[in-house]
């Protein structure tokens, strides 16, 4: 059975709600009823024959190609099976993901993986701003799962994070971590201003010195015994962050934010 | 049933369900993971005066622990799940948390989930933090030499204590020299302990006293100093009797180090002192598992 592909036709000129395509709705669908499936586009709903050639039947697996940034909502609440994204992808992507995995071949909009649940969310290109984030006014970003980041991410990455993993290959903007209430966001590259803004607790690991606010305090050169075991998690990868040379257990940790509740930390590599 | 001049009983040893769990305690020597895994397992000989019974079960390599340091695994058992529950965390928090360099894990993954560091996580004062890695919760405890960490919770299973064997000799250094043959071979099966000081038991007991306070009392009817005096078990050439105990996570394992026991024994002959062997029963009427010694022969 081939994965149930969508191949877009025509790049709409407003954004288009991909969340009815997902792998649990899909479920047990004819060809026909897929196909009749309508899409919010703007003020219109455009029938999904309409904006995509269909292919393929494997509902557990499914395929956008030609995908760009105006597609929003893609894997929105994924709860099995997998999702490839062929292209970019606009906003929301994986927004409340409970399980599964969903793969992006370029870019990303704003608010991916946005309180996201659990499940594994690759993004070959860059990320828009607040990656696994809250939505604005909600409490509580992402809850787990773990996103990957081959590129960039931007602004305010893991805004209001409860739990789970964002590691990222390249730089993160500013505010990194901010009002963080747990979970582990990783930084191979460069963070940005304001790391750790309000974080209440949680780790921001990072490969390269930051610059880091007054209210981080230096705790000191460790030798902390949970990094092996967390490294040893990102082995079944496929990210840098799976290569053994880039692990590493002596860090030196800041504690903060201390205008906060002060029990989130700074590991950086050492 | 003789073999090699060893004569083995027509009798079984008689065990009993128990609870169990199995830990991992590493450090950043193998030394270090020794010395708290030693003291954790201290004073666990039998659930009737210590609570539980707990040894070491093996020496671990670093490519078996999970945070890839010297290690050693331990296996306690106790009479229920409160109780196992309680001497684990009684017996972590005094004896792994305090030990330079230590880090516990739990070393059963199925099984129903009990706390391991869920509680002593408290020690933090409020500094502890938790890491979640690969659905499994850590604790990060800040301690003078760093951070202890330790793995959330620990699997319980169902288990079996009190399998045995005796080994009648003719001589008191014949009882212990084969004693500690076997307890060497006995220890290379994997999910069994022998709880009691180098393994080896010299007090045996039968159920009952004369003096109503105690349970249990003095197996007189293999104490070869009182032969001529009481209803014996022992013929007139046993000078020394001695017992392996065995507790193990199912039956098989107990058959298996039970069966290695009784070959080491006989491996060394009558020639060598060793006359007889036997195991420790209560009649049938108290423990659900019977270890029939020439079944597991057969």
């Amino acid at each position: 059975m081939s994965a149930l592909t969508f191949k877009l036709k025509i790049k709409t000129d407003q954004r288009v709600d991909m969340s009815p395509l997902v792998c649990q709705l899909l479920k047990d669908k004819e060809f026909n009823d897929i196909a009749a499936i309508t899409l919010q586009s703007g003020k219109a709903r455009l029938r999904v024959d309409e904006l995509f050639h269909i292919s393929g039947s494997d509902t557990d697996n499914i395929v956008i190609e030609n995908s760009f940034e105006k597609l929003d909502f893609i894997g929105k609440g994924l709860e099995e099976g997998s999702i490839t994204v062929k292209g970019n992808a606009g906003a929301y992507l994986g927004l409340e993901m409970k399980s599964g995995t969903l793969d992006v071949e370029g870019n990303v909009g704003i608010f991916a993986a946005c309180e996201m649940k659990k499940g594994l969310l690759t993004i070959n290109g860059d990320a828009g701003d607040f990656l696994g984030g809250a939505l604005i006014g909600n409490k509580q970003g992402m809850k787990g799962g773990t996103v990957v980041v081959k590129g960039n991410a931007g602004e305010r990455v893991g805004d209001h994070m409860r739990r789970g993993m964002i590691l990222i290959e390249g730089n993160a903007g500013d505010y990194c971590g901010s009002r963080m209430t747990a979970g582990t966001i990783a930084v191979m590259g460069t963070t940005g201003r304001y790391l750790g803004y309000a974080m209440r607790r949680g780790t921001l690991l990072l490969w390269n010195q930051p610059t880091l606010s007054a209210t981080f305090n230096d705790c000191g050169s460790h030798t902390l015994a949970f990094l092996p075991l967390l490294f040893n998690s990102f082995k079944k990868l496929n990210s840098k962050f799976a290569d053994a040379t880039q692990a590493f257990n002596r860090v030196q940790r800041y504690g903060g934010d201390v205008a906060e509740m002060g029990r989130g930390e700074v590991l950086v590599k050492i | 049933m003789i073999i090699n001049g060893v004569t083995i009983d027509e009798t079984f040893a008689e065990a009993f369900p128990m609870k169990a769990t199995r830990v991992i305690i590493t450090a950043q020597t193998a030394q270090w993971a020794y010395n708290s895994a030693k003291s954790m397992t201290g004073f666990a000989t039998s659930v009737i005066g210590c609570g539980c019974e707990a040894d070491i079960e093996r020496i671990l390599d670093p490519s078996e622990t999970p945070d890839g340091r010297p290690g050693v695994s331990a296996l306690i058992f106790a009479m229920g799940g409160k109780s196992l529950m309680k001497q684990l965390e009684t017996r972590a928090g005094q004896s792994v948390l305090t030990s330079p360099t230590s880090a516990l894990f739990s070393g059963i993954d199925g099984g129903k989930r009990i706390p391991l560091g869920k509680n002593l996580r408290y020690f933090g004062d409020g500094f502890q933090t938790s890491k979640l890695i690969d659905d499994k919760r850590y604790w990060r405890i800040p301690v003078m030499d760093g951070e202890f960490l330790v793995e959330e919770t620990t699997g319980q299973v169902n288990a079996i204590g009190g399998g045995n064997l005796l080994v009648l000799a003719k001589s008191e250094v014949d009882a212990l020299n084969a004693c500690e043959k076997a307890v060497e071979e006995m220890r290379k099966i994997p999910n069994v302990i022998l709880p009691f000081p180098g393994g080896v038991v010299r007090s045996g007991s039968k159920v009952g006293s004369k003096y109503k306070a105690l349970g249990a009392s003095t197996n007189d009817a293999f104490c070869p100093t009182l032969k001529g005096i009481t209803k014996t078990e022992l013929s007139p050439e046993i000078e020394s009797v001695m017992e392996i105990v065995i507790d193990g996570l199912t039956e098989e394992d107990i058959k298996k180090a039970m069966r290695v026991g009784i070959e080491t024994f006989c491996s060394i002959g009558a020639y060598n002192g060793v006359k007889r062997i036997s195991a420790g029963n209560y009649g049938g009427k108290l423990g659900p598992h019977h270890f029939h010694l020439r079944e597991i022969m057969e």
